[in-house]
């Protein structure tokens, strides 16, 4: 898209109706005869238990019905969630169910669903239903769940650990038994949740004469919807109809089929009317997903210039009660430890074990995050170490601009060989040192200091994988009304999507975007995807919408080179016509040619074309993308309360190809967010029974406008080689460096006290304590 | 069952007369009983900031109040914005201009909590902005391109208010 026909930063096709309450999210869909549900949910982290009584809860007025596992298993086909197709299968215990028959593994895991006239008098009888609970041993702590004498998630498992493995390649042997130097230490990065401020929801309406079952729902993968709604309900394709409204925000928390929308979908079955769930916030925090639960002891064998010869250690995965995405997290963190930085030599062992806590799977980051994080501690205690400047060992230890394409000794979740194909890390990382006035940093900090002002500089760099495959589909189709239309599987949460595909569309067609409509999911129209997660839309479905366009535009030219009997290098495409080249004259509208190509009589089309003026593309990337990043933060701490402000940001980004370059900053600022509240703020607290301690907004810390700073984004663009359109993905491009660099500049602004953090996130407390420690060390 | 009883309240101009629970919250009548559903729900415990709505021309969090306690009162959403032939207005256009929207949840509540400040205080600074914005999450934008919007608001509203004196616009 080098020469580009239509503004790129241009205003969201999105933004009316919702500046105007015209949204349409999930809650706001109100269906005639329509009846609500509520969870009754465990209070315990393991128990089992004995009955379920739900006599006073019937009685209440406005009840409608009381679930439990029976009635799962007499309706639907397994009382288990259905496996993703695209992973891994694991014992049956890690598997969560839809409702369990007798034990309960985590503290908001559903028991029973209520269904009542409201969701306020379904409330009043969830709280009346009586279950006789026996608490059992609970395992609270992922490296102490590893242990061969720690008690059991699940009573029937034998252990807790899912998966144990390493990666690993290179001599890390030799590298440490020759090592100049060794340093080894310990990290702490804890859960967060995926917190979009809608939270997850879904409105089913089964009509019983049709046997067929409408599913509107608050989610990042529609398509999983609609497939374990068949497999459940023993029902076909065309019988289920899976459409996303507009979506409240996802960030991975709403990427996985939950038991909350199988049983809401039950009870639209088995009543024969529209029924709804909304969750609550409460619930977001103990029964939607998170994520960032790891332990790691790692080790660094460093030669006398702070060239890193090799890194290995343990990774503790905590994985909560059931095992919904494979090893997706754990296998990211492992491998995302390298990232931009060349490391001759790595070991690590992952131990992913099973904890009562909800599940974990890809919160944005994915795995990526808490692998960074390890690796910038690394480069910083080397910098500590041998007294050599952090973006100097930084410098050092980049992989060069020339050495791309460079290929990782490792290999991709898929089992192909890591290539970071395209990009210029050392580029980026000298750019953001300049652009943040690194090298004249020590001068203010000397002079603040004087004041007794303790500022402080990060730097971090990063790496991560876009644009996974496998596909997402795009139909570009015009019919009679001469309107351009996008159909396609990509999920719109929020990012812009629509506009951005408009404008991929438009830049085939010369028709300006705002005269394009895109259909995001509707299993209906869309029938086969994928889902909208690991920053993969653009790529997968942007390409698509690029090639399926690009067909469209195709026929238009067959079609008026056959009706003006002209050559096809002789017809245009401009302003919405077909037509000959310094001839006006002689040309076609869009409907025209919908017209032919609907086999309208009157205008013939070439023989061999296929009727339609439309086209599909499933779009496969024949390999996954990398976008990076190097971050350079400045800070302002207070010793005496801990208090961080982050003063200046600075971030140097290469997502390829940028489509909308808007929208691209928005993402970046979204998640270096995130990532800022992974660094400072987001702390999901558990006790040793696995209750949760922080079930509110007002103890859970979301970042804040008085707590994010002005983000200033460089945009480096170095297209993928990978995909027409050359773009590699941005929406977690943001938050994976963020803790690193933060955390980084914190200490540096208290090194007087001499700190060092193995915490993320770190809180104002920790810091004053660290302070304390360091002081009564002397 | 629970308590009822009939309010008479008035929001965005039209009057509604309706027996009600009392327990109901404001949101979830503006929502649920008059189908405004541009006022949204992220938390229900007075944090977010997405049900924001103003209530006799003051912000107020509609999770935390009940729909009784804005009996006889002038109710105000995020759908009465829009002027007439549907155009939107300045603050909203500053939104859409300066990409101050992703997912649009946290939006209402966020127009409606500026709506309300750049009354009091039509040339507010940075600061001054980030703070009155410090009670609304948005999981989305990192606040930057609403802080530019919300500025760019203040700026356009200041230069309406200078037309306006002069002369009187459609
Ligand atoms: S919903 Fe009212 S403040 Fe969050
Ligand atoms: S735009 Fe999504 S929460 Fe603010």
């Amino acid at each position: 898209m080098s020469s580009r026909k239509f503004e790129p930063r241009m205003g969201r096709l999105e933004d009316r109706a919702l500046l105007t309450g015209k949204g349409r999210y999930v809650d706001d869909i109100h269906l005639p005869n329509m009846i609500e549900v509520a969870f009754v949910r465990s209070p315990h982290g393991h128990a089992l238990f004995h009955s379920i009584d739900a006599t006073a809860a019937l009685a209440h007025p406005g009840v409608h019905a009381v679930y439990t596992h029976a009635d799962v298993v007499r309706t639907l086909t397994s009382d288990h969630i259905p496996p993703d197709q695209l992973i891994e299968s694991f014992p049956a215990t890690t598997w969560p169910y839809i409702l369990p028959k007798d034990e309960v593994c985590f503290v908001g895991e559903a028991v029973a669903i209520v269904v009542a006239d409201t969701r306020y008098i379904a409330e009043d009888a969830a709280a009346l239903v009586e279950v006789d609970y026996e608490p059992l041993p609970v395992v609270s702590n992922c490296r102490q769940a590893s242990v061969p004498e720690s008690a059991t998630v699940h009573r029937d498992a034998d252990s807790n650990i899912v998966s144990h493995f390493t990666t690993e390649y290179g001599d890390t042997e030799t590298a440490f038994a020759e090592a100049a130097h060794v340093f080894g230490f310990s990290l702490n990065q804890h859960r967060g949740g995926a917190h979009s401020i809608e939270g997850r929801g879904v409105v089913v309406n089964y009509d019983a004469d049709a046997h067929h079952l409408t599913i509107w729902t608050s989610t990042q993968s529609a398509h999983k919807s609609r497939d374990a709604a068949v497999e459940l309900f023993d029902m076909d394709e065309s019988q289920v109809r899976v459409i996303v409204p507009d979506v409240g925000g996802g960030f991975g928390g709403k990427n996985t089929v939950y038991p909350e929308e199988i049983l809401t979908i039950m009870a639209s079955r088995l009543l024969a009317r529209p029924v709804k769930w909304i969750e609550d916030r409460r619930e977001h925090f103990i029964a939607s997903i998170q994520e960032r639960d790891q332990e790691w002891d790692i080790e660094v064998a460093v030669d006398t210039e702070a060239r890193v010869q090799g890194v290995r250690g343990t990774i503790y995965h905590d994985q909560g009660a059931y095992t919904l995405l494979g090893l997706h997290v754990p296998h990211n963190s492992s491998i995302a430890v390298p990232g931009p930085y060349h490391l001759p030599s790595y070991s690590m062992e992952v131990i992913v074990s099973e904890t009562n806590k909800v599940s974990s799977i890809p919160v944005r980051g994915a795995g990526y995050p808490e692998g960074n994080f390890a690796m910038e501690r690394i480069l910083d205690r080397i910098s500590r170490e041998l007294g050599v400047d952090r973006a100097e060992v930084r410098r050092r230890n980049l992989i060069p601009g020339e050495a791309i394409p460079y290929e990782m000794p490792m290999k991709t979740r898929e089992g192909t060989p890591m290539i970071y194909e395209s990009g210029n890390f050392t580029r980026c990382h000298e750019k953001a040192l300049e652009a943040a006035g690194y090298e004249d940093f020590a001068r203010l900090q000397q002079k603040a200091r004087a004041e007794g002002r303790h500022i402080g500089i990060g730097v971090a760099n990063m790496v991560k994988v876009t644009g996974r495959g496998p596909f997402e589909s795009a139909t570009v189709r015009v019919g009679r009304s001469g309107r351009v239309i996008v159909y396609t599987s990509a999920m719109a949460m929020g990012q812009g999507t629509k506009t951005a595909l408009a404008q991929v569309c438009a830049e085939q067609l010369s028709i300006p975007p705002d005269q394009i409509t895109v259909v995001t999911v509707d299993t209906a129209s869309s029938p086969i995807g994928i889902g909208a997660y690991g920053s993969r839309t653009m790529v997968n479905a942007g390409n698509s919408v690029h090639l399926a366009a690009g067909e469209v535009r195709d026929k238009a030219i067959r079609v008026a080179a056959h009706v003006f009997e002209v050559e096809e290098k002789d017809i245009e495409i401009a302003d919405g016509f077909a037509r000959v080249k310094g001839d006006q004259a002689k040309s076609l509208t869009f409907k025209d040619i919908a017209k032919a190509l609907g086999a309208a009589k009157g205008l013939a089309i070439p023989k061999d074309m296929p009727i339609g003026f439309e086209a599909t593309v499933n779009f496969r990337p024949p390999d996954v993308t990398y976008c990076n990043a190097s971050h350079v933060v400045q800070v302002e701490v207070d010793p005496e309360t801990g208090g961080v402000e982050i003063v200046r940001y600075v971030v140097v980004n290469d997502s390829g190809t940028l489509i909308n370059p808007t929208l691209v900053e928005g993402q970046l600022q979204g998640g270096i967010a995130h990532g800022i509240g992974n660094a400072l703020y987001e702390w999901m607290g558990y006790d040793e029974n696995a209750q949760p301690v922080i079930t509110n907004l007002a103890e859970y810390l979301l970042p804040t406008s008085t707590t994010v700073p002005n983000i200033e984004i460089i945009h480096e663009e170095t297209p993928s080689t990978l995909n027409p359109l050359g773009v590699k993905g941005a929406g977690e491009s943001g938050v994976v460096a963020v803790a690193g660099a933060v955390i980084s500049a914190v200490e540096n602004a208290l090194e007087p006290f001499g700190i060092w953090i193995s915490d993320a996130p770190i809180s104002p407390m920790r810091i004053v304590e660290l302070i304390e420690e360091s002081k009564a060390a002397g | 069952m629970t308590d009822t009883r009939t309010i008479s309240v008035t929001v965005n101009g039209s009057r509604h007369d309706l027996e009600i629970e009392t327990r109901l919250t404001l949101a979830d009548f503006l929502r649920h009983q008059i189908s405004l559903t541009g006022t949204h729900v992220g938390c229900e415990h007075g944090v977010c900031g997405a049900c924001t709505v103003l209530v006799d021309g003051q912000a107020v969090r509609s999770c935390l109040m009940l729909a009784v306690q804005a009996d006889g009162a002038m109710v105000t959403t995020v759908e009465s914005m829009t002027g007439e032939n549907e155009q939107l207005h300045p603050l909203q256009q500053a939104f859409h201009d300066n990409h101050g929207l992703q997912c649009g949840f946290c939006t209402p509540g966020i127009l409606m909590t500026l709506l309300e400040f750049l009354q009091h205080n039509p040339s507010p600074n940075e600061t001054e902005v980030r703070e009155a914005l410090s009670g609304s999450l948005c999981r989305c934008t990192g606040y930057q391109k609403i802080v530019a919007a919300a500025l760019d608001a203040a700026s356009r509203l200041r230069q309406d208010v200078g037309k306006t004196a002069g002369r009187r616009e459609s």
